[in-house]
């Protein structure tokens, strides 16, 4: 079972793709249940603390807005780990203000850069290109560059 | 702290979405039910939430999946069921966040549905030529063209 990086980070329908073709998703929501449910919340409601836009300066320098370096703190933990990614390029979900327009930006750079094994589709309008969805979704899954990885 | 709070992390949240013709969410419940594991279920409009350690949801999705394999969609979710955060009886109202995702991608699971089914037929998908990007040697030759007939 590899590692599947998905793109949108909250996708319902790449997630259950990639679990029902036999791997791990990697979605934001693994991140935010870390974060929720720690007993002892040190910073309530969220648990978001000054700690987590540090860890985002992993990934973007101190001058990007901080809601860069916020986002990142959840979704860079999973890259890291990512041994594969379906992305689906330009999501009219994902249009946001800067803070996320430019996160996701810097998550489809940070994919391509770690050069994984990468799926790169848009999201299906009608049977025929549903069915491509799919069929590309679940070979690429299946393909060897992905089952090197379990 | 790390120790005392294995426990708690083990606790996952999951999505069941339906775009089903045989399922509605009450049936998915009495279903859910009488398959008797040790986990918390909330019927919602679009099918159910479920929450448990981490072996006894991921072994009722397994046996839920199998009830409509091409009808029920599944993903994590990051806070807990009823969670005062995130419950919109407590928040003002509004449309609680991650919804939209689901919102925006709950229009392509009919498509989604009958793409697995066709997948598991061994069905392949019809190859569509995507049309040539425009030469700009002929571009310039409709500029020059257009600005000719002014």
């Amino acid at each position: 079972m590899s590692k599947i990086l998905i793109y949108p980070t909250n996708s319902l329908v790449l997630a259950d793709l990639v679990d029902r073709f036999g791997h791990e998703p990697l979605t934001i929501p693994q991140e935010i249940r870390k974060k929720v449910t720690s007993v002892g919340l040190d910073s309530p409601p969220l648990n978001i603390t000054p700690e987590d836009p540090k860890i985002g300066l992993k990934y973007a320098a101190v001058e990007v807005p901080s809601g860069v370096r916020g986002r990142m703190a959840l979704i860079g933990p999973l890259l890291e780990k990512a041994d594969a990614a379906v992305v689906v390029s330009d999501p009219e979900a994902t249009f946001g203000c800067m803070g996320c327009a430019r996160t996701n930006e810097l998550v489809n750079f940070l994919i391509r850069a770690k050069k994984i094994p990468m799926l790169e589709l848009s999201y299906p309008t009608n049977d025929d290109d549903a069915r491509d969805f799919v069929y590309k979704i679940a070979e690429f899954l299946q393909s060897s560059e992905v089952l090197k990885h379990e | 702290m790390e120790d005392a709070d294995v426990s708690k992390k083990d606790v996952i949240t999951k999505l069941i979405i339906l775009s089903s013709r045989h399922m509605m969410p009450g049936d998915l419940l009495y279903k859910i039910y009488a398959l008797r594991k040790d986990v918390i279920v909330k019927e919602t409009c679009f099918g159910a939430e479920v929450s448990g350690k981490k072996e006894d949801v991921n072994s009722l999705i397994r046996d839920i999946r199998i009830l409509d394999p091409y009808g029920i969609f599944i993903k994590e979710r990051g806070f807990p069921i009823g969670d005062l955060r995130r419950c919109r009886a407590t928040s003002g109202g509004g449309a609680r966040p991650g919804f939209h995702q689901i919102e925006a991608e709950a229009a392509t699971l009919p498509l989604m549905s009958r793409a697995l089914l066709e997948y598991d037929m061994g069905v392949k998908p019809t190859t569509h030529e995507k049309p040539a990007k425009l030469d700009v040697d002929v571009f310039k030759k409709i500029i020059a063209d257009c600005l000719h007939s002014l």
